[in-house]
């Protein structure tokens, strides 16, 4: 063979062939593999760019120096608790728990988390629980560490005892108006649980009460409000990322007892230990019941089922992205299909919200898209997710912890993307997931299902946060710093006149509509609305056959 | 070195092919990885089913930016070997590691989670394939017949008859 003349000499040509042909191969595969990177993520950058979606958390509460704020809790059951740790204050008996829990299983962070949290400097100084149980678990814990404090026998002491600065109301719901209303005309500033009023009476009252004293920083519980997926789904749709919302669903989906609030009776319930009579209130006057005691949340009396428990979290966090309101009508429909257990609250709960007024904004001719309906479908007896979905003309987004855009086949605004193949409608255009790098343990289905309605905690530069924290935090900062409460009075009326709408509508089975000029539900010549929706009667027949 | 067995030239180009097949698959993993800033193993191995302490161990703050950068190395390296024929065995015994690696992470085995995969499984996969291919393309060296050893072999012969 011949021999070649250049470099490789006493090669053949065959030889050098062989020795160097995996060179271009190397060249093209890698080729390959830089431009098809390259051109994925210009792709993302120009659609990110084109979308403009800023992902930023809301802007941090003020500083908690100063004197420590001192604080009084009425309500020390399962919510009061949990409160109190978001204070700063854990029982002897959970740090107990958590310690065991995290040895067991390293992923386990309650513990560690607790203890890294910041110290709001307060002082617990007033407990107000009716069952001696709980008041005296209370005071053996927070009694410690520089901390007294004392439990008085009544809420209207705790106010008045000139011993507390603000105050936390985690009872049930029945009590939540009364006690709010007692405080800030007292002066004394109110975190209270959602809902925020049991009737449609207290709702005004509460708020004519709040309007007169201004001094009072006065917060409700959605601490959802600091979930930052939900800020970057305001930013999202503040840029018409959507194009005209129509239809939103939000969804419960539980199938467990603690999920349908049959929680635990105390062995040591009597009428010994729990003051009976300061529980029921305005309630119907009945024997002492220790299932109603513990498992207030079943009946009208006390409690306002899924409308007034679960419906207004899914409400607000829609109101705190969209501010739109209450809405004009309200249907519903439900029973109790699974927990036929005594409860005449229904554990299944289907309801429309129309807004025939509202527009997100769109993308089309002005004035053909207008009007939205906002459903709330509940069920305790099944805990298949189905999220929450804001459906727009233009894009599609899943609210969680985490948020999702996907852009509509049929979209006008981005028609020509989708048709050169820029935007596959099946692929987001757009994804957010602040805890991309840390994986969380989460203990059950219910613990699941209230993460990702960003309940139980949200993210700050990646890091987890529980939301109740950074809402007590608010409220706080508030009262030391001024600003307003993120859900405040007027969040607060939105969300209670929300709830018994719904409420309403399912016990009437009629469409309730809102009168917005002149702030009424409008009822039917005669008919008392809140004697209807405290009924407890209603659902009482099923317990009877 | 074990001597290159004399194989048909049709036994030869079915290795070959095979080394190069293997080769490309690498470095494309590789490349793709290298070139996608926001990519990390960190997922693979938190959700891994076997050996969970020691993977979660690599997907730790500490550790996982080393491990994807050895990860995305090694992919590249291997498949660079193995297209161009130079220290195929070399990056074979590296490729068999980064596979069953990958392999014990997610294992087919029965009664483990499967997750999502292309096709079904029963104890072997196509990692623990791919695997096993580069312990042949270990055995039986082709790169003397067709890469760069090619040229240093032939200037051995060379300067040891001169």
């Amino acid at each position: 063979m011949a021999t070649d003349k250049n470099l490789f000499k006493g090669f053949s040509r065959r030889d050098i062939l062989k020795g160097l042909a995996g060179i271009p191969v190397v060249g093209a595969v890698w080729a390959a593999g830089y431009n098809s990177t390259k051109k994925n993520k210009l792709e993302r950058e120009y659609l990110l760019e084109k979308l403009n979606i800023k992902a930023t958390p809301p802007p941090a509460s003020g500083p908690m120096s100063g004197e420590p704020l001192r604080i009084g809790l009425i309500g020390f059951g399962i919510r009061g608790e949990q409160l109190m740790r978001s204070l700063g204050f854990a029982t002897n008996e959970w740090l107990e728990e958590m310690a065991k829990s995290s040895a067991e299983n390293p992923n386990d962070n309650r513990l560690a988390d607790f203890k890294a949290q910041e110290n709001l400097n307060v002082k617990l100084t007033a407990i107000c629980d009716i069952f001696d149980v709980r008041a005296e678990k209370a005071l053996r814990s927070f009694n410690a560490a520089g901390n007294t404090c004392k439990r008085y026998g009544s809420y209207l002491e705790l106010i008045n005892s000139g011993e507390v600065d603000a105050i936390i109301i985690a009872t049930p719901d029945h009590w939540h108006a009364p006690m709010a209303k007692a405080a800030v005309e007292a002066g004394v500033h109110v975190y209270v649980e959602k809902p925020m009023t049991h009737t449609i009476q207290e709702t005004y009252e509460l708020r004519d009460s709040v309007r007169k004293n201004p001094g009072v920083v006065f917060a409700v519980g959605h601490q959802h409000r600091q979930t930052q997926s939900f800020l970057t789904a305001m930013d999202a749709i503040g840029k018409n990322t959507l194009g005209h919302v129509s239809l939103i669903m939000t969804t419960t989906n539980r199938n467990d007892d603690n999920g349908a609030w049959q929680y635990e009776i105390h062995p040591e319930a009597s009428t010994s230990t729990i003051d009976w009579n300061a529980f029921l209130g305005t309630a119907p006057q009945i024997p002492f019941n220790a299932e109603h005691f513990f498992r207030w949340r079943k009946w009208w009396a006390y409690g306002s089922g899924l409308s007034g428990d679960l419906l207004t979290h899914d409400y607000d966090r829609i109101n705190c992205i969209l501010k739109m309101g209450i809405p004009k009508y309200i249907t519903a429909s439900g029973g109790i299909y699974t927990h036929r257990d005594g409860r005449n609250v229904p554990d299944v709960m289907h309801i429309n919200m129309d807004f025939p007024e509202y527009s997100t904004g769109g993308s089309q001719a002005e004035g053909k898209e207008k009007g939205m309906t906002l459903v709330y479908s509940a069920t305790l007896g099944n805990q298949f997710d189905r999220g929450t979905v804001l459906m727009g003309h233009d894009g599609t987004m899943e609210l969680g912890n985490t948020l999702k855009i996907y852009a509509d086949p049929r979209s006008t605004k981005y028609k020509d993307l989708i048709q050169e193949g820029r935007i596959d409608p099946k692929v987001p255009i757009y994804q957010y997931d602040p805890s991309a790098n840390g994986v969380d343990a989460v203990t059950s289905a219910t613990a699941k299902y209230f993460a990702d309605k960003g309940l139980l905690w949200t993210y700050r530069d990646g890091k987890r946060v529980d939301s109740t924290f950074l809402h007590i935090r608010e409220w706080l900062s508030c009262i030391r710093n001024g600003g307003d409460p993120s859900c405040g009075i007027n969040e607060g009326f939105d969300e209670a006149i929300t709830a018994h709408m719904g409420g309403l509508a399912y016990k009437i089975g009629r469409r309730i509509e809102w009168d917005a000029a002149n702030e009424k539900i409008i009822a039917l010549p005669g008919e008392d609305l809140d004697a209807i929706l405290l009924d407890n009667s209603v659902g009482m027949a099923i317990v009877n056959a | 070195m074990i001597q290159p067995t004399r194989f048909s030239t049709w036994q030869t180009f079915g290795l070959v092919l095979m080394r190069l097949l293997i080769g490309w698959h690498f470095l494309y993993e590789g490349v793709t990885k290298l070139y996608s800033p926001s990519w990390t193993a960190k997922g693979y191995l938190m959700s891994a089913t076997y050996m969970q302490s020691f993977f979660q161990w690599m997907a730790g703050d500490s550790m996982i930016s080393i491990i994807d950068t050895l990860n995305i190395g090694a992919l590249m390296v291997v498949g660079v070997c193995l297209i161009i024929g130079f220290k195929t065995r070399f990056a074979s015994v590296i490729g068999i590691g980064l596979l069953l690696f990958y392999f014990l992470a997610h294992p087919p085995f029965p009664g483990f989670p499967q997750g999502v995969t292309e096709g079904s499984y029963w104890m072997i996969n196509k990692n623990l394939i791919e695997a096993a291919a580069l312990l042949v393309v270990f055995l039986f060296p082709t790169s003397t017949s067709f890469g760069l050893e090619r040229l240093f072999a032939k200037k051995e012969i060379q300067s040891s008859t001169t």
